[in-house]
Parts: C-alpha cells; sequence; structure tokens
C-alpha cells in the first residue's frame, strides 16, 4: 500500500498529471516487449524535468518502494517489469531534450528519454553520424539503449552503444546527483562510473543526462548480397570477410527457415533454395569502398557463393535490404508469439551455431528461423509459437535453454545485445561463475542497501 | 453472470488477433495521440494489453479501458507500421461494440447516429433552418472562418465556415446524366460534400461533367457508417447502411454503373472495407449488393488518374499573377487504408496556377479522426498544431487534403492560428482550371 502522503508530495513535485494511480494507467507499465509475465506496479511516475528524479527517488526509496525506471519499453529481457506489486515505476520518456550537438568537439549532450532515431536524425543534420542502431530506434530511449547496452547491425565496425558513452550523470538511491566521464575524449579523473552503469539494467541508480560521441559519416558505401549451398560456406565466407581485414559496417545473415517464411510473406524473389544468404555493406572513403567491394567479391565466389549481386541502384540496394528489414515482422506474423533469442558465439562458430540450431528446433519439434549479425556473431534464433498452447511451449522453454548450453559450449555469451533482466538470470552463473554473483551481489548492495533497484534483475542482489 | 464475466467472454473472442501483439512498442513512433500525451494507455500497444488483460478478468475497472479505447482517432498508422500485423482497427472496432453493448450508448451518438443521419431529409432540414439565422450567431474570424459562442456547447471554440444555404442534392436534386466517355458512375457525396462543404460536391459534379462521365446521384443516400462504428453503435451503423444498401441495388439494377465514387477517404474505405469486414449483419441479398459496392467503390482522386488518365492529358490555362503555393495532407484513410497518395499530387499538379510543395510528416494524422474531435477536442487540437506548423513551415498559401473532415481540422487550426492559407480539396484544385 501506498501512503496518499507520499503520493500527495510527489503530485506536489511532479504535477497530478504525472503522477498514475488509476488501475489502468498502472496496468500499462507492467509489461515491456519481453514474453514474461507482467506485474502492475502500484505508482507511476513521470518527470519532467532532470532534477525532479532525485526527489522522486529519495522519496520512494524512503518509503520502501521498489523502483523500476522505463523509456520505451522496449527491451526483450524484462528490464522494465516490476519486480513486485508495490514498485514504482518512473518514466523518462517526457525528459527528451536534445541538449547539445557540439560539431567542433564531435559529442552530444542529452536527457534520459531522447529516442535514438529522433537523436541520430538530428546528428546527422548536422553532419555527423551516431551509428548505435538498435532495432528498436524508432522509439527506444538513449537511457534505455545504455541501461541494456543496446547494439544493432553496425557492431563489427562501429560498435555498440558503450562505445559512444564519453560520460553520464545520474542520481544513486539517496537522491544525489553522480557525475562521470567528460566532454574530453581522454578523461582518468575518478572511476569510469558510466562504464558500470553501462548495461547495468536499472540496478545502479537513474540516468539523468548523457554525453555521448559522435563521428564523422562515412563518405560512401557499397552492398552486396551473396547466396550459399550450405551454411558451412556462409560462415567461411563471414570469416574470410574479415580474414582479409576488411570490416563491413553490416555483415548479415538470413538462413533458409527465415528465406522461406519472408518468401512467403513478402514475394520479394527471394532464393528459398539458398542454405544462406549474407548481406554485407561497407563503407569508408569511395576509392577504399570500390577496393573493398571488390575483394569482398573476391572472398565470396572463394567461399563456393552460388550467386552475388552488387545493386546498382539506391532503388535496388533498399530492395535487397528489405529482406533483412522484414526478417522479423515476417517470423512475427507466421505464429502468435515469437521468442527472440540473442546468444552469441565467435565468428568462427556460427557454422557449428547454426547446425546446433538446426538439430534443436528438429529435437523439440518447433519452428525456428535465425538471422543476425553474422559479422560479430549476434545471432537471432527466433522460435515461432503460441504460449497460450502449454505443451509447445514448455518444448519452447527446453529448446531455449538448449541454445545458451550451445552457445556456452561453443565460448559465446547468453546474450550479446538484448541484456539479462529476468529472462536469463537463471544462466548467468553458468557463464560467470559464483564468485562473479557474489561480487555483483556485493557491488550492488553498496549502491543499493535495501535491495529496491530493479533487485530481481541481472543477478539479484 | 457478473458484468465482467460478460464483457471478458465478448472479448475473448478477439483473444487470437489479441494475442499475435508482441508488445515490441514500435507503434509509439507513429501514433499521433501518443505523440502527443507520451502515455502509454494511449498508444495501441498500451490498449491491446488492457483489452487483453479485460478478456482475462485481469482488470476491474471496465469504464478506465472503455476511456482510454476511445482516445484513438482510428487513422490506422500504428496498423500500417506494424510489424506483428495484428488488426488493431478491427479490435478496435470490435471492442468499442462489445463496450457499447455492455453498457448502452450515448444518449446524444444514439440521436444522431440513429436519427439524424439516417434521415437525410431530417438533417437537411436543420441544416436549412440554421443556415439563415448564423450570421446573427457567427463571429468572424479568418477571412472565411467563423466562431459561435452562443453555439460553444455544441462545437466548442472551434472556427467552422459558413453554412451553405442549401445542399448538394437540393440544389442538383436526383442527378442521372448521360455518358459521353462510356463511363457511368454513381456520385456518393458523402455527409460533408453534401450539406457543408457543398463546393466540393459541385467541383466533383462539374470535373466529372467536363469528362463526359455520366453521373447518377440518388437525393437520399444517408451517413456511411463510420461515425456510427466507430463509436461502437453497432445498430446505427446496420441502420444507415441497410438505406444505404436498398438505393444503390436500386441504381445497380441492369448494370451500367462502372464506379462509385467518393470526395472523402473515410467514405470510400468505409464502402470498401467496412462494409464487407461487417457483411454477417446483412441479408444475403443485402451482401450481394455491398460486394457489388466494394468492387466499385474508388476515390475521386484515384479515378481521375488511374482511369480516365487526366495526367496526361494538357495542363490548363496559366492565369495571369502569380503561382500559389500548395501542399498536401495525406489523409489517413485515403493513404493509409486505400493506399491513394500519388493520384491526388498528380491532380493538383495539372493546375498550372498552383506549385505543390511537400510539408513535413505529409502522412501523420491532423487529429481530425471523425468524432473524436467532438469528444476529444483538447487532445484534437494539439495534433492539429502539429500539423499546422508543418503547413505553415512550407511557406503555402493553400493546402489540399482528400478528405472533408481533414478539411474541416486543418481550417479549424489555422484559423485559431490566423494563419492566411485556404483549405482546398484536390478536385476543387483540379476543377478551377476546367471552363465554366
Amino acid at each position: 500500500m501506498i501512503s496518499p502522503n507520499l503520493i500527495k508530495d510527489l503530485e506536489a513535485l511532479l504535477g497530478a498529471e504525472n503522477v498514475f494511480t488509476s488501475e489502468a494507467d498502472r496496468t500499462s507499465y507492467s509489461y515491456d516487449s519481453a514474453v514474461l509475465p507482467s506485474t502492475t506496479p502500484a505508482l507511476v511516475v513521470r518527470p519532467t524535468q532532470t532534477e525532479q528524479l532525485g526527489d522522486i527517488i529519495r522519496m520512494c526509496y524512503e518509503a520502501g518502494l521498489a523502483i523500476t525506471v522505463r523509456g520505451a519499453g522496449s527491451n526483450l529481457s524484462g528490464g522494465t517489469v516490476p519486480d513486485t506489486k508495490d514498485s514504482v515505476v518512473i518514466l523518462t520518456n517526457s525528459l527528451n531534450r536534445i541538449l547539445e550537438i557540439n560539431t567542433e568537439d564531435l559529442y552530444a549532450v542529452v536527457e534520459p528519454g531522447v529516442v535514438t532515431a529522433q537523436f541520430a536524425a538530428a546528428v546527422e543534420a548536422k553532419g555527423l553520424f551516431y551509428p548505435p542502431d538498435p532495432g528498436s530506434m524508432s522509439v527506444s530511449t538513449i537511457a534505455g539503449n545504455i541501461a541494456e547496452n543496446a547494439g544493432g547491425l553496425r557492431g563489427l565496425k562501429y560498435g555498440v552503444t558503450k562505445d559512444y558513452v564519453m560520460g553520464l550523470e545520474f542520481y544513486d538511491y539517496k537522491g544525489n546527483l553522480v557525475k562521470t566521464g567528460s566532454r574530453t575524449v581522454k578523461c582518468v579523473t575518478g572511476f569510469n562510473l558510466a562504464g558500470l552503469m553501462v548495461a547495468s539494467e536499472g540496478c545502479m541508480g537513474v540516468i539523468s543526462k548523457a554525453i555521448l560521441k559522435l563521428v564523422p559519416p562515412p563518405k560512401a558505401s557499397k552492398a552486396l548480397t551473396a547466396e550459399f549451398a550450405t551454411v558451412q560456406d556462409a560462415g567461411n565466407a563471414v570469416a574470410g570477410i574479415i580474414a582479409a581485414h576488411i570490416l563491413p559496417c553490416t555483415l548479415e545473415l538470413l538462413d533458409q527457415n527465415t528465406l522461406k517464411v519472408v518468401e512467403a510473406d513478402q514475394k520479394a524473389g527471394l532464393p528459398t533454395d539458398a542454405a544462406a544468404m549474407l548481406l554485407i555493406e561497407v563503407d569508408g572513403h569511395p576509392a577504399q569502398v570500390a577496393d573493398d567491394a571488390a575483394r569482398v567479391e573476391e572472398v565470396l565466389k572463394k567461399c563456393n557463393a552460388t550467386a552475388v549481386h552488387l545493386p546498382g541502384s539506391a532503388e535496388e540496394k533498399n530492395k535487397l535490404w528489405t529482406a533483412r528489414r522484414m526478417a522479423l515482422p515476417a517470423l512475427a506474423r507466421a505464429r502468435p508469439t515469437c521468442v527472440l533469442e540473442d546468444a552469441t558465439v565467435p565468428r568462427s562458430q556460427i557454422p557449428a551455431m547454426l547446425a546446433k540450431l538446426d538439430e534443436i528446433a528438429k529435437k523439440y519439434d518447433l519452428q525456428m528461423g535465425t538471422f543476425g549479425h553474422a559479422g560479430d556473431g549476434n545471432l537471432h534464433p527466433t522460435i515461432l509459437c503460441d504460449k497460450r498452447d502449454k505443451e509447445e511451449f514448455a518444448r519452447v522453454e527446453a529448446a531455449v535453454d538448449e541454445i545458451f548450453d550451445v552457445a556456452l559450449k561453443l565460448g559465446g555469451t547468453l546474450s550479446g545485445e538484448h541484456g539479462i533482466g529476468t529472462a536469463k538470470a537463471k544462466w548467468m552463473e553458468k557463464e560467470t561463475s559464483k564468485g562473479t554473483i557474489e561480487f555483483c551481489q556485493r557491488m550492488r548492495r553498496a549502491c543499493d542497501p535495501n535491495g529496491l533497484l530493479n533487485a530481481n534483475k541481472i543477478t539479484g542482489i | 453472470m457478473s458484468d465482467i464475466t460478460r464483457i471478458a467472454n465478448t472479448l475473448m473472442k478477439l483473444d487470437d488477433m489479441l494475442c499475435d501483439c508482441m508488445r515490441c512498442g514500435l507503434c509509439q513512433a507513429v501514433c499521433p495521440v501518443f505523440g502527443a500525451t507520451m502515455k502509454e494507455a494511449d498508444v495501441s500497444r498500451g490498449k491491446l494489453a488492457l483489452l487483453d488483460n479485460l478478456a482475462h478478468k485481469m482488470i476491474e475497472d471496465v469504464d478506465a479501458v472503455e476511456e482510454k479505447l476511445n482516445r484513438c482517432l482510428l487513422c490506422g498508422s500504428c496498423q500500417a507500421n506494424c510489424p506483428s500485423g495484428v488488426k488493431i482497427l478491427d479490435i478496435f472496432m470490435a471492442a468499442r461494440q462489445a463496450l457499447v453493448e455492455y453498457r448502452g450508448l450515448n444518449p446524444i451518438k444514439k440521436l444522431v447516429f440513429r436519427q439524424l443521419l439516417t434521415h437525410p431529409t431530417l438533417f437537411s432540414t436543420m441544416m436549412r433552418a440554421a443556415a439563415p439565422f448564423q450570421g446573427t450567431v457567427m463571429r468572424k474570424q479568418g477571412s472565411t472562418t467563423y466562431d459561435m459562442p452562443l453555439m460553444s456547447k455544441l462545437i466548442g471554440s472551434r472556427h467552422i465556415a459558413k453554412l451553405p444555404a442549401k445542399s448538394l442534392h437540393a440544389t442538383y436534386g436526383a442527378l442521372n446524366t448521360p455518358s459521353k466517355c462510356g463511363i457511368k458512375v454513381l456520385f456518393f457525396a458523402g455527409c460533408m460534400a453534401d450539406k457543408y462543404y457543398t463546393q466540393l460536391g459541385e467541383a466533383c459534379l462539374k470535373v466529372l461533367k467536363h469528362h463526359g462521365v455520366g453521373v447518377v446521384m440518388p437525393t437520399d443516400l444517408t451517413c456511411c457508417g463510420i461515425p456510427a462504428l466507430a463509436s461502437g453503435d453497432r445498430i446505427g451503423f446496420v441502420k444507415e447502411t441497410e438505406k444505404n444498401l436498398a438505393i444503390i441495388a436500386k441504381e445497380l439494377i441492369g448494370g451500367g454503373i462502372d464506379y462509385i465514387l467518393t470526395p472523402c477517404g473515410s467514405c470510400t474505405a468505409t464502402l470498401k472495407e467496412w462494409w464487407p469486414h461487417f457483411a454477417s449483419e446483412f441479408s444475403p441479398e443485402q451482401r450481394k449488393t455491398i460486394e457489388a459496392v466494394a468492387a466499385r467503390v474508388m476515390d475521386i482522386n484515384q479515378f481521375l488518374i488511374d482511369v480516365l488518365h487526366v495526367d496526361e492529358k494538357a495542363t490548363g490555362f496559366r492565369n495571369a499573377g502569380s503561382v500559389t503555393k500548395v501542399t498536401f495532407h495525406d489523409s489517413c484513410h485515403l493513404k493509409k487504408s486505400l493506399g491513394v497518395a500519388s493520384q491526388p499530387r498528380k491532380l493538383i499538379a495539372q493546375n498550372p496556377n498552383y506549385e505543390l510543395v511537400e510539408m513535413k510528416e505529409a502522412d501523420r494524422c491532423c487529429g481530425c479522426g471523425g468524432s473524436f474531435t467532438l469528444f476529444h477536442y483538447d487532445l484534437s487540437k494539439q495534433i492539429g498544431q502539429r500539423k499546422r506548423e508543418n503547413i505553415v513551415k512550407t511557406g503555402a498559401g493553400a493546402v489540399a487534403t482528400g478528405c472533408p473532415a481533414c478539411m474541416l481540422q486543418l481550417s479549424d487550426m489555422l484559423s485559431q492560428n490566423q494563419d492566411e492559407v485556404q483549405v482546398k480539396h484536390p478536385v476543387e484544385i483540379y476543377a478551377e482550371m476546367l471552363p465554366e
């Protein structure tokens, strides 16, 4: 039960229109994009000034409320699902101002709720480039990207969100403001707390401001696609491209199941008889792009590509890329529920991983399509099912367990970019160690003595 | 059975469709209501989750769910962009009906949908009776817009145009003109072009006559039914549609009608999509007419370009004086439901006295949403303001759109901001260059 006084105080601070207590409003913040049970919070608040965050946290923490921070609620591991019914959800999506885009020093300063795609567009309008491009970027927020260390298609060459965080401000459990990092390229003033906040999934504090690195945009780009008769050949091609010391900005793979589902949905003329298709884009200086593209083509042919296409026009390129963009939607439309995983393996293990995924799908009699960022080993095995069918969903859960087992055996990791949340918490120790979990829990207790900051997430506290 | 169980059971029939939503939340990027309020319950994911909760009896406050569900323009932007292909509009329409059947219809809506809109003569008489008196109660606001402080209960602080003295069908009577080009159409003006924007109805008839198209226009067609449907009033919708079907069926006897044309994106979408969607509400005979209508109905912009190919004909004469910059607003039903976007632009380009300039977010909803604006005027204005800014930024002296409801909203928004921007239908712009 929440005390009426706390609600009154929060209303005085934020305005009554930013404190949500009705059942219908609270229910709207009980879920996110993960296929997990929902939990309706007791209270939802929406600050409109970053300075209000400190007071909100102090008041709620003192009242013993569990705290979950939410941007767009688009994460895939349950990070924004409240821990208990006695939770407060803090919405950051009204803290959405871009405070500065500095074209001389190549950085930007933003509030936590700025939408990634809108930020990327504002940066582009100033002639610069913010590369991280998670699949949900049209709605996801910058602080959400930081808290989950979101990736995207450009990870191989440009890195992921963590590579663009130069500095942060956040509020700790006492409501005090903490500052870390700076507008400078180099900064060793104290602990790298920004590094700690990246992928912290709302367990360490609440981000109120971010200083982000910007880069000059590439001047040219060129796209290619290739088809293969075996997954092994496609995997060899991926390894071959990297071994030739070319870093494509995107290097994506679609397996045969995905090709079939996308083709059935889109009728785009995709090669459904191919075992796998690669989509590759190189970017940079025009001369280097031409050179790189030629060498990529060479590698593809050497690796037994059965067909290689070089789209001539932007329109043709766009058409080819539609296949990749439509991979998840097409899979999602095939069945009611779509369980999207992101187990990641070292690049060289992609053929082994794909073979294992096929085996697992057969073993549990499930429909699975795999696509993803082959260049960085981050695959998205996607299981199509109906969560209302209890028997089928039990098979899905068993299959997911096995996918993680296989990924770990191949030297990979549980999650490339979706986060741990509650969805993968139970596998944490398997990939790391008991000591790791205990170390994290001790660290968390120092930052959250009462265990109220998204306590169930990642390692528990 | 308890009330909550009854509504839950009804909503469970939608479970297969509700289940398709994977909660990705990408609808947040395109929802105009969410864009204004940033509240999850205002975006489709939030509404679908609430309905899902109500269906599974995990939420008790039915009133609150209904209130949230009604905060939607039914613009279809979410559905057009939904990765999972959730049939959001079907779900919302069915859910609104279930909720209305559960608690009864708002008495004002009942009067409007079941009496006024099904009795075109009554509706026209009322409009005609009001027209002479408007001079005494209307205060001039823009060059063609007025507000009516004495009527604020009914129209709020809206700026509206003067009511015409006579409706379109009162001026023209029952039309049946011969075809010179071999094509005959039934003209379904829709309430707005018949009773409010009569100059639009006249422009359509002028254009069709100019191109030798034979026109049938019965006098007693009623509302297409979309306002009733959007309010969950199945009975009102069926009543209106039965009247229309009887009239149209008579005209279709013996063949000869090639197309049914409307100048309203919403009417076209309703005849083409919603009539067949709710076909099970009608008799087998009526269903045949519904099929025949759906096969023939077409937006008038699309007809002029795709069927008559008027863009391949010579453009009109360039008048003395300057060229008017015009920008185009894509009405939701026209673009997102019917896929008509290039045709109205081509039609405008035929008139050399106009220069088309694109606005930012041309296909973002204007915030009218039919009866949405009546019950959520503040929210509607907030959404409309964004559209107004995009229009004004182009520096255009006119804005065109293929839906009279959008025209009403745009002229209110522009007039409230004292912008001297004319609001027109593309067919009006095209008609201007044709000889009288």
